[in-house]
């Protein structure tokens, strides 16, 4: 049984004639421990498939469902602990007033869990980062360190699902090399599942095994690695997007 | 094509410093080059000093910041030591500037037609349906397709792409002959990313502009340009054709194209740039 099931998704903003399909039938699903992309450009609904995961997005029909359970209208702590998103921008996505350690030790202190200190101290070993980092603010940092303090932030409450909303794009390439080294290292060491999106086809398939290449809401392909290397890919949409990436 | 003959933009030596309270802060540290009417690259990471060098040249480096060079000189005149009055003649219409993104350079509140006529109404006093007809062949010339409606719209109507599009058409209405664009693609999709470079392109070609074109990017970059400088710390670390970029000597760009994930390339951990604190001396 697949981990993630995301079967005839559809998400809808606003309603009567201004209403935007944002996201049209998608079905997709994601095996335990494996890494999937999603590719596309912007306003293709490639990101709003993961915010409608974590209930940032009004699903308006078709299901998701995480281990074989639907999720309804709500997302639970339950939730929190085995899902975890980190977003694009780094700069928006950590509190600026908070220190480092406070935006680590919240996941902790939502769900009741001890042992903060040494918690706190090995999730910044986890993502390389110096424990002088701890009680800095986000202003301290550079944008790679800040990207790595978020996939700390994600990893504190020990999830087995990532969803990665275009972690890299916000960085410079050699800041990316780093953070997606991260991020296979961290995968490989904790069995974790990735859903990942990215406007780069390149970076998707450099971490995924499968991926899904997204227009105006719909899937136009899925296709694996393999099948992408030596150059099937069929949908004018995907050569095109390959033609750019090479 | 005008002004036959000797390089359009001369820069020699360019420093630009920022005075802090920590004492002096060089974000452009020797920086040399010439530019004749051809597609000249500047790449490398953030905090290189590209965007500045871009800046320097139409002086719009705010104090604390410092512009100074041995020279820099557009087709011969020395641009340091023009009158403010004199630079806002060159500044639009012999030399404009694409930033990089269209959400923060357009006026939101101004119409983009109000937008695109107004430096032809008041610095060319041209009326106001000539200055239209301007404007939308401009447009059109920037492959937007319905040009009357994005005449009539405000910037938030516009889609990054078209917005970046109106950004490139009203810097081409007077007609520059150096187009200094910052990163004028990065907000865009790869598909749009072709386009706007094709008309850039063209410009370059048959009007005999020449374009300084600032990137991170150092694949769009090789594919795109003529020649490319990369910078590093403030300085130009390396010059290359643009199609010899895969064999750049530097380890600096080395490492830049290296560190890079391709498709179909290898699972292994991607290489990481070491930086050799020697680059930057």
């Amino acid at each position: 049984m697949a981990l993630i099931e995301i079967d005839d998704l559809e998400v809808t903003f606003g309603s009567g004639a201004d209403a935007v399909r944002a996201v049209r039938g998608v079905s997709i699903s994601v095996a335990a421990k494996e890494s999937f992309g999603l590719v596309g450009e912007s306003g293709s609904g490639k990101s709003t498939v993961l915010r409608a995961i974590c209930g940032l997005a009004p699903i308006s029909g078709g299901a998701i469902r995480i281990n074989g359970a639907a999720l309804g209208s709500r997302r639970d702590k339950g939730f929190a602990r085995r899902v975890q998103m980190v977003f694009q921008d780094p700069y928006a996505s950590l509190h600026p007033k908070r220190t480092i350690d406070a935006t680590l030790a919240e996941p902790l202190t939502i769900h009741g869990l001890g042992g903060r200190d040494k918690r706190v101290v090995s999730a910044l070993e986890d993502v390389g980062l110096d424990p002088k980092f701890r009680f800095r603010y986000p202003h301290q940092l550079s944008g790679g360190q800040r990207q790595r303090v978020a996939i700390a932030r994600t990893l504190m409450l020990e999830p087995e699902i990532l969803l990665l909303d275009e972690p890299t794009s916000a960085l410079d390439a050699s800041v990316q090399a780093e953070v997606l080294n991260l991020l296979s290292r961290l995968r490989a060491a904790r069995g974790l599942t990735f859903l990942m999106v990215s406007h780069d086809l390149a970076v998707i398939d450099h971490m995924c095994d499968r991926l899904a290449v997204m227009q105006q809401g719909m899937v136009v392909e899925q296709i694996d690695r393999a099948a992408l290397a030596d150059d099937s890919a069929r949908d004018p949409y995907t050569r095109e997007l390959l033609a750019a990436s090479v | 094509m005008r002004g036959e003959g000797g390089p359009l933009l001369e820069v020699e030596d360019l420093r630009v410093t920022f005075d802090t309270e920590a004492g002096p802060v060089e974000a452009v540290r020797g920086v040399s080059f010439t530019l004749g009417r051809e597609r000249l690259g500047i790449v490398g990471e953030s905090g290189s000093g590209k965007t500045m060098t871009g800046r320097s040249v139409l002086r719009l480096v705010r104090p604390p910041g410092r512009i100074e060079a041995k020279r820099m000189a557009f087709e011969g005149v020395d641009l340091l030591g023009l009158s403010e009055r004199s630079m806002r003649t060159l500044r639009g219409k012999r030399i404009a500037m694409v930033m990089q993104d269209p959400k923060f350079s357009l006026n939101p509140v101004m119409s983009v037609g109000d937008q695109l006529t107004e430096g032809l109404r008041r610095r060319d006093r041209l009326g106001k349906a000539d200055a239209v007809r301007r404007a939308l062949e401009m447009l059109e010339a920037v492959q937007i397709r319905d040009p009357e409606r994005v005449l009539g719209a405000y910037p938030h109507e516009l889609s990054g792409g078209m917005g970046q599009r109106v950004m490139i058409a009203m810097m081409l209405i007077p007609e520059p002959d150096l187009l200094i664009a910052d990163e004028p693609t990065s907000a865009l999709d790869v598909t749009v990313q072709r386009e706007v470079l094709a008309i850039m392109d063209r410009l370059v070609r048959e009007r005999g502009m020449g374009l300084l074109f600032i990137s991170h990017d150092l694949t769009l970059v090789s594919k795109f340009c003529d020649r490319v400088l990369v910078m590093y710390r403030g300085k130009v670390v390396e010059e290359v054709m643009a199609d010899q970029l895969h064999a750049a000597k530097h380890p600096y760009t080395q490492g830049l194209l290296n560190c890079l994930p391709r498709v179909g390339g290898a699972r292994e951990p991607l290489p990481v740039l070491e930086r050799d604190p020697s680059w930057a001396e």
